[in-house]
C-alpha cells in the first residue's frame, strides 16, 4: 500500500481506460464527448507505457509515448474538423441525430 | 517512500475523479474543464515518477493545444447544454466548475513544486536514475539516433493532419470580394493609366 510499484500505475491506467470506454458507450449527448473519451483512452495507454518504461529502466517506452501523443493531437484536430463541418451541414452533433449510415 | 505514495494517491484520485466527471457532466464545457484537470494530474504524475520531459510535453501539447481546441470547438458550435445548474439559478455559467478546476490545478502545481525539493526521496523508484544525464537528454540520445525514422513519420503525420483539418473546414463563400495580390502587384502604368485629350468646355466620360 505504501510502496508504490508498477501495479499501482497500471491500475490507474486501467481505471482511466475503463472510464474512457464507458464514456464512449454511455454517451448520449454529442460527439465531442466521445472524442474526449478517446483522449482519455490514449492517456491511459500513455500511463501504461511510461510506467513500464520507468520501472523496467528502458527509455524506449517514452519514445513511443511521444509518438502516441503526436497521433492523439492529429486525431483531435481531424476529428474536430469533421465535427465542425458536420455541424455546419446538419446543424446538430447529437449522437441520436447521427444515423446517416443506418448503423 | 511515504511522500511518493502520498503524491501518487493525491494525483491519481484527482485524475480518476476528473475523468469520471469528463464522461458524466451534463455540460460539455465542464467536461472540457475536467479533461484539462485530468491531463494536468497525469502530467504531474509523469513528472513525479521521473519522466519529466513527457510530463511537460503533456502539459504543453494536451493542455495547451488539444484541450483548448476542444474548448474552442465546443464554444463555437454552441452545443453546451446548460439545463442543469447546481449553483445559483439560471445565471450559473461555467464559473463554479472553472473555479474548482483552477483551484485544484493550483494545488497540484504547489505540490509538484514543493516536491521538487525532495526529488531524490520522491523519485527513488525510478530505475533510470543510474545515469547522471537528465531525462530529456536520454530521450534525445535515443530518439534522434535509433528512432529518427519514427520521429520523421510523426512529423509527416502532423503535417497531414494540419492539411486535412484546413482542407476539411475550408469553404469558399460566394459574393465575397477578395484582394487579388497577383493582379495588384503585376499591374503597370501602361495598362492602368490612360491619357486623354480633354477638349475645352466638354467633360470626360470615365468608365464607358
Amino acid at each position: 500500500m505504501i510502496e508504490i510499484g508498477l501495479g499501482h500505475y497500471l491500475s490507474l491506467g486501467a481505471i482511466i481506460f475503463f472510464l474512457g470506454v464507458i464514456g464512449i458507450f454511455l454517451n448520449r449527448k454529442n460527439v465531442i464527448v466521445i472524442l474526449m473519451s478517446i483522449e482519455l483512452i490514449l492517456l491511459a495507454v500513455n500511463i501504461n507505457l511510461i510506467s513500464f518504461s520507468i520501472f523496467s529502466g528502458d527509455i524506449v517506452g517514452q519514445i513511443f509515448t511521444m509518438l502516441i501523443l503526436t497521433v492523439a493531437a492529429a486525431e483531435a484536430a481531424i476529428g474536430l474538423a469533421i465535427i465542425v463541418i458536420y455541424y455546419r451541414n446538419k446543424g446538430s452533433i447529437r449522437v441520436e441525430d447521427i444515423h446517416g449510415m443506418k448503423g | 517512500m511515504l511522500i511518493h505514495s502520498i503524491f501518487f494517491y493525491f494525483f491519481s484520485v484527482i485524475a480518476i475523479f476528473s475523468s469520471l466527471m469528463v464522461i458524466t457532466s451534463r455540460n460539455t464545457v465542464n467536461s472540457v474543464f475536467f479533461l484539462i484537470l485530468d491531463f494536468i494530474s497525469v502530467g504531474c504524475l509523469f513528472i513525479m515518477v521521473g519522466a519529466e520531459f513527457l510530463g511537460m510535453i503533456i502539459l504543453i501539447v494536451y493542455v495547451g493545444a488539444v484541450a483548448v481546441l476542444f474548448l474552442f470547438v465546443v464554444m463555437m458550435l454552441n452545443v453546451a447544454e446548460q439545463k442543469q445548474s447546481w449553483f445559483i439559478g439560471k445565471k450559473s455559467t461555467h464559473i463554479p466548475t472553472g473555479l474548482i478546476v483552477s483551484v485544484l490545478i493550483l494545488l497540484e502545481l504547489l505540490v509538484v513544486v514543493g516536491g521538487w525539493k525532495y526529488k531524490d526521496n520522491v523519485m527513488s523508484s525510478s530505475t533510470l536514475e543510474f545515469s547522471n544525464i537528465s531525462n530529456t537528454h536520454q530521450l534525445g540520445l535515443v530518439m534522434y539516433t535509433d528512432y529518427i525514422l519514427y520521429f520523421q513519420m510523426a512529423g509527416i503525420i502532423l503535417l497531414l493532419s494540419m492539411i486535412g483539418a484546413i482542407l476539411l473546414t475550408f469553404r469558399q463563400r460566394k459574393g465575397v470580394k477578395k484582394q487579388s495580390y497577383f493582379n495588384q502587384i503585376s499591374r503597370n502604368p501602361s495598362s492602368s493609366i490612360e491619357l486623354k485629350e480633354v477638349e475645352t468646355n466638354k467633360g470626360v466620360k470615365i468608365d464607358d
